[in-house]
């Protein structure tokens, strides 16, 4: 599996597979294959997009460390980005198809919709770390540094999920917000009970206190 | 420019080119002349109201219709597409996704199918399908529907009046607001297993809303019959009102002296009145109603459109509720 995984055709292939949601919907729009209300599915299939590839980005670390599959770790980056690209495809749909580009219409819809606003905040919380997701960025900001500052993709992820939770409240419509509660809890769960396990593991052992890589 | 002479070529002028809109037309014209000398021969002398009824796909049973005289009853804007009407809808009863109705209506069984009309009225009793298509003759009318969701769609309904009904059932004096029952059952049913509301579906107007002409009792669309996932094989058509006032798949409608509480009050009355009157003024608590989407029509990235005070049928029933507070009783 690693050496699969190592393959110089691995990340271009990860890259046109996580893609292809991206052109799919580009595709049903412009032959107006995406229903009745191609704005509407726009939106969803976009926002659909950005939770599974969050889920995907930090199932990385768990996978890795139960199968052996060390050669994951270089997917990472590229499964995060696209969880940011989707997440930025998703706010375009929304502030355009949605909101016409207006202010004044923005402005008045988010007290009304606050799930909007959580959402926004997810969307802001991924910017710094797809902004230092190159590899220049890393070495100036210290490994140590950039993986604290990398840890707000957790905050992300709760948020969107608080989002995607808020807005199928309107229709009592819970079932896929329990399907990606359950991975995100399993997937933020691992961390928490791993990090616990290195501490009283490291607290016995009269150890300096290790950092967990995320 | 030389050899283009050469070929014989002589400019075009501005006035031999036909104007999009001529030629439009005039496909238009041969292709309703051709549907309608097909229509001819399989339906011999079809009545002359057959020729000004929308065409339907002929998927379903048609029902012909006659045009309506009903001041506002034939909007002249696009009619949205049979296929979008038919797949986009919300139909709980179904599921809750928009195209889980159309996936899922074809277990409703729609014959044998009976209307029970009791309450305050000299008349009540049992209504069989049949008997109430031949109630009174069918009109087709195009209606604007505005769903509370935020998007709208324009419709050629066939049915009647519900006044008609409520004329020959004689309501009594006591008789001050209508309830409509719609069918829950879980076995043709599959969205019943979920709680998002409380089943049966129940909707109401007031008698005066339920008497005015515009308000409408549907048996089908585009020329056919009602799709299940629609309503059928009877529903409500409160054009003025959201799309959810419209009741589908009635089996009861009960005559009563107090206002009804309806599905979406009891689910939550601070988001959804009695009243539910389109009001692009009145927002609904989480989203703004200033403005729609229309399906089908507007491009994907065309401004939504302006939401017209009562859904555009403020000269007819702007009366109803002269001297209320619309943001009072909404």
């Amino acid at each position: 599996m690693n050496a699969l995984l190592l393959h110089r055709a691995a990340k271009p292939l990860l890259f046109v597979l996580a893609s292809g949601p991206f052109l799919w919907l580009l595709y049903g729009a412009v032959t107006h294959g995406l229903g009745p209300n191609p704005a509407e599915a726009l939106t969803r299939g976009t926002g659909d997009w950005v939770l599974r590839f969050l889920c995907l980005t930090l199932a990385v670390t768990p996978l890795r460390q139960w199968t052996g599959w060390t050669a994951l770790a270089r997917l990472r980056r590229m499964l995060g980005l696209f969880a940011f690209f989707y997440a930025v495809l998703h706010l375009l749909c929304y502030a355009w198809l949605d909101m016409g580009f207006e202010v004044s219409a923005i402005v008045r819809d988010i007290p009304k919709r606050p799930f909007v606003l959580v959402g926004s905040l997810a969307m802001l919380l991924m910017l710094p770390l797809a902004a230092t997701s190159f590899n220049r960025a890393l070495r100036a900001l210290g490994a140590a540094r950039w993986r604290r500052l990398h840890r707000l993709v957790y905050a992300t992820a709760l948020l969107g999920l608080l989002h995607f939770f808020w807005m199928r409240s309107a229709k009592n419509n819970f079932g896929e917000v329990a399907g990606y509660a359950a991975i995100l809890a399993v997937l933020l769960g691992w961390r928490l009970w791993a990090a616990w396990r290195m501490r009283t593991a490291a607290g016995a052992a009269r150890k300096p206190r290790e950092r967990l890589t995320s | 420019m030389h050899f283009i002479k050469e070929r014989g070529y002589r400019p075009l002028r501005g006035e031999a080119i036909t104007p999009r809109e001529v030629y439009a037309h005039r496909r238009d014209f041969l292709g309703r002349l051709a549907a309608g000398s097909a229509g001819a021969a399989l339906a011999a002398w079809a009545a002359r109201d057959a020729f000004a009824q929308t065409a339907g796909p002929g998927r379903l049973r048609p029902l012909p219709a006659g045009k309506s005289a009903v001041s506002g009853a034939l909007t002249m804007e696009k009619l949205t597409s049979y296929q979008d009407v038919s797949s986009y809808n919300n139909f709980y009863e179904f599921g809750t996704d928009k195209a889980d109705p159309a996936r899922h209506a074809g277990t409703l069984k729609t014959q044998p199918w009976s209307v029970v009309v009791e309450g305050e009225v000299k008349k009540p009793g049992s209504w069989d399908i049949d008997a109430l298509l031949k109630l009174a003759p069918m009109e087709e009318r195009i209606y604007r529907m505005r769903c509370v969701e935020g998007w709208s769609m324009v419709i050629p309904w066939v049915g009647y009046s519900l006044a008609e009904l409520v004329k020959r059932v004689e309501p009594t004096g006591n008789a001050k607001f209508l309830q409509f029952v719609t069918l829950a059952d879980k076995t043709q049913m599959q969205g019943l297993r979920s709680s998002v509301l409380d089943w049966p579906y129940v909707e109401g107007l007031r008698l005066d809303e339920a008497r005015h002409p515009l308000a409408m009792l549907v048996f089908g669309l585009y020329g056919e019959v009602l799709p299940n996932q629609n309503g059928a094989p009877v529903r409500l058509v409160v054009p003025w009102k959201y799309g959810f006032k419209s009741a589908k798949s009635i089996v009861r409608i009960r005559f009563v002296d107090k206002q009804p509480k309806t599905s979406w009050e009891s689910a939550a009355a601070s988001e959804y009145g009695f009243y539910s009157n389109v009001n692009p003024k009145v927002d609904h608590p989480r989203w703004s109603q200033a403005t729609e989407r229309r399906i089908g029509d507007d491009g994907l990235l065309s401004k939504k459109r302006p939401t017209l005070m009562f859904n555009g049928y403020e000269a007819q029933v702007g009366q109803l509720y002269a001297g209320m507070d619309l943001g009072k009783f909404y």
